[in-house]
């Protein structure tokens, strides 16, 4: 039976041609870490592949991470910019919004965190089911940014882990994808493992 | 390149700084002159006149200050019935140290007046919410910042500071970094009072608080609304602010006059070179200088711009929380085009930081009209496709007509400004009752609407992104005028860079201002502009050193919001959210 390789050649994933799925003797080949995005792609193509759980979990978690917009500030506006029609980004499959921290996975920490809004925003946390990931955007969310002041939080890690810092005051829209696609690596390689 | 060219080649030899001498405004004379007639058409012994003001200025004896507002305010000659402003201001080596300072308008005669009180650290003043309900939430901000405490006050508490904070925080002697930190358990619950109209009423259902907020998709940030339901009726509303608390009066404080500049950009971030405009302009007019023409129209071009995003903003999130979606996909296009023209200017997308004391950090790039122009083609037909996608629909119409109307009368007497008070059939308008930066040489109009509900509200808001078009047409029609953007007077600007490096004066220049800032005359001063969602004033007090005294500002959002808890009342959650939306309330301007 002829195997062709597919597109990578350092690949080790050969694939049946006129074939279906299961139908031949082989139990399938064993996947690298990392390549298993691309050939899942190759699925639906009439091939099979095996992989490991923690792969595809990381795979299927972190190309549909749902956010929760925690949005107090500035950084709120310029994360309506992203998720808006022209820098789009559900292209990454983030763009389901969730306003209930339940439904979640990703908390968006946009803007300014002040005192008062401490308690708030570690309820929300906790509210989150796991696995559940924080970027910080912004200067505020950081480190407190230029409010060096009586009221204001000097960065959110004071209460909540942070998984990704944005910089920026505040960061473009590109920026913020670019935190969510640093995010999508970081998943990818299994670095955040929490329950 | 203009940053070459806005120095001339012959030295400086306007005035020297003028620092520590007293402050004489340009109108101190007419203002002085209209104060004597005040007084005396109100005949009130109360009150001593305060020489050299940009406005007419009394100070008021202590005991008598709400007998003296209710005079202003129901004198038919002078009718001072909108309530702007209420706040504090410390002098600590003065024995009496605190100065509580008010400042109305009046819509009949387009003038203002201020009048302070002088308050020592145990003394209280009468409160004033029984002639204007806006200041309800001005004393309590009093209170907080100061400790200045209001006598018959209903609600004396804390308003933008957590409950766990201890001293207050705008006196002089409070360090700007000391934090308080707030836990759960020190939360503060509230419970709204239940209106009257509806405490005795008797009804099947099991009356329930719900809170909403600070975080909920339809509060627009850090808005809190603790609402108390009979069925689906809210009969009791209170809500809570200082959720984006940023301190950016004592923040002032503490950087030089350009300094500031940044932290303006964050009171009002869907519109921040308008907050940009306005501070810049109240610092011009503390120094007695004024932005060359080229930077007055750019300003002008970038604040309507502005105005329009700020209305997008506002239009499509409140569409969206009616559940009209597509409208937020479609207008979202359009505004990045603007942010786009602003990120041309200066560099950034959405806080631009670019007007400077005295005009404006670079000069526009060379397509800048072109550029407009093809803006100013492009958004007429998303705004009519938009207006085509609501107007005729029936769900939309029933979810706004008649929703949380606010009558005038308590529209004024709650200081509405802006668009929200144009919905309720007042003409006012900054840009038309005292005009800056050229406003008056433009021929547009102020849309009104009547009726005072939520469809009034977005029916000004249409009409004015119209009106904002008008006038970019006209600016872009005229041309820019050539020339610098900023004022040739190195006590204020920086000089160029490549001068600085090949001459002494000029490096000497660039050295005293980098080190000890911008130095205004000793005085007071305040400039209203007309922000995206009403007057936006800045109060700057000088002491002749390179920092601010005191800036105040006066966020229009704060008194919107005020008045919130009494539209919704008697009305269901669904249209609580849909008026919060129309109101356009920003939580970095209402809780600076």
């Amino acid at each position: 039976m002829p195997i062709e390789k597919i597109d990578n050649p350092n690949s080790i994933i050969g694939r049946k041609l006129n074939q279906l799925p299961g139908s031949g003797p082989e139990k399938g080949i064993q996947t690298l870490p990392g390549e298993s995005e691309r050939d899942i792609a190759d699925f639906a193509g009439g091939s099979y592949l095996t992989t490991t759980v923690d792969t595809m979990v990381n795979w299927a978690r972190s190309n549909s991470l749902w956010p929760f917009p925690f949005g107090t500030a500035c950084c709120a506006i310029e994360f309506m910019s992203m998720v808006g029609s022209h820098y789009d980004v559900s292209r990454f499959g983030a763009e389901v919004v969730r306003f209930s921290p339940r439904q979640a996975d990703l908390l968006l920490v946009e803007g300014t965190i002040v005192d008062k809004m401490g308690p708030v925003l570690k309820k929300i946390y906790d509210q989150m089911p796991e696995p559940r990931y924080v970027i910080a955007m912004g200067a505020c969310a950081t480190s407190g940014g230029f409010y060096r002041a009586y009221h204001v939080m000097q960065g959110i890690d004071e209460i909540i882990p942070v998984d990704i810092w944005v910089p920026g005051c505040p960061p473009t829209p590109d920026g913020l994808m670019y935190g969510i696609l640093k995010l999508k690596e970081k998943i990818d390689r299994g670095e955040i493992r929490r329950s | 390149m203009s940053t070459l060219t806005r120095y001339s080649a012959i030295p400086y030899t306007g005035p020297a700084p003028t620092n520590r001498a007293p402050y004489v405004p340009k109108n101190a004379e007419p203002a002085n002159a209209r104060g004597e007639a005040i007084a005396t058409t109100l005949g009130n012994a109360a009150m001593t006149q305060e020489r050299g003001q940009d406005m007419p200025t009394f100070l008021v004896e202590r005991a008598r200050i709400a007998d003296v507002l209710r005079n202003l305010a129901e004198n038919p000659d002078l009718a001072f019935i909108l309530p702007l402003d209420c706040f504090g201001t410390d002098y600590p080596d003065r024995e009496e140290r605190f100065d509580v300072v008010y400042q109305l308008y009046s819509l009949k005669n387009n003038e203002r007046i201020r009048l302070k009180v002088r308050v020592g650290e145990n003394d209280t003043v009468p409160t004033s919410t029984g002639v204007f309900k806006s200041f309800d939430w001005f004393e309590r901000e009093v209170f907080d910042m100061f400790g200045v405490r209001f006598e018959g006050h209903p609600n004396m508490r804390r308003i933008l500071c957590h409950e766990a904070f201890q001293g207050h925080a705008l006196r002089k002697d409070y360090d700007p970094a000391q934090r308080w930190i707030l836990t759960e358990q020190n939360v503060a619950r509230i419970i709204p009072k239940i209106d009257p109209r509806f405490a005795t009423e008797d009804t099947d259902f099991e009356r329930v608080t719900l809170n909403l907020g600070p975080s909920h998709p339809a509060t627009h940030g850090t808005l809190r609304i603790v609402v108390t339901l009979d069925g689906e009726k809210i009969i009791g509303a209170d809500a809570e602010i200082g959720y984006l608390h940023r301190c950016f009066e004592k923040m002032s404080e503490t950087h030089t006059y350009q300094q500031v500049i940044p932290y303006t950009d964050r009171l009002n971030y869907c519109s921040a070179i308008i907050n940009n405009v306005g501070y810049a302009l109240a610092v011009e007019k503390l120094l007695g200088i004024e932005a060359p023409a080229r930077a007055q129209q750019v300003r002008l071009m970038l604040s309507e711009f502005w105005r329009i995003a700020d209305h997008i903003v506002c239009i499509s999130a409140n569409l969206v929380d009616i559940g009209a979606l597509t409208n937020y996909w479609y207008l979202m296009q359009p505004r990045e085009e603007i942010i786009g023209l602003t990120e041309a200017c200066s560099g950034a997308r959405l806080l631009p930081s670019y007007v400077r004391v005295g005009g404006l950090a670079v000069d526009v790039p060379s397509n800048f009209l072109e550029q407009a122009q093809r803006l100013v083609d492009m958004l007429p037909r998303y705004i009519d496709d938009v207006e085509k996608l609501i107007w005729k629909n029936r769900i939309f119409r029933e979810r706004v007509q008649g929703v949380a109307v606010i009558s005038k009368e308590d529209a004024i007497n709650f200081g509405f400004t802006g668009p929200c008070l144009r919905a309720c059939g007042v003409p006012y308008d900054v840009r038309k009752a005292s005009p800056y930066i050229g406003y008056e040489t433009y021929d547009w109009d102020v849309p009104i609407a009547e009726g005072g509900d939520t469809y009034a509200r977005f029916l000004v808001r249409f009409e004015e992104m119209r009106q904002s078009l008008r006038i970019l047409q006209q600016a872009i029609d005229r041309g820019l005028p050539a020339g610098p953007v900023i004022v040739d007077n190195p006590y204020v600007a920086l000089p160029p860079k490549s001068k600085v490096y090949n001459e002494m004066e000029s490096l000497i220049y660039h050295f005293k201002l980098i080190m000890h800032g911008i130095q205004p005359p000793v005085g007071e001063t305040y400039f209203q502009v007309e922000g995206g969602n009403g007057e936006l004033g800045f109060y700057v007090v000088s002491d002749g050193t390179k920092n601010p005294y005191r800036v105040r500002v006066r966020p229009p959002c704060f008194p919107l919001f005020e008045a919130f808890g009494q539209m919704i009342t008697g009305q269901t959650i669904p249209d609580a959210i849909g008026a919060l939306g129309s109101l356009n309330i920003i939580a970095g301007e209402l809780d600076h």
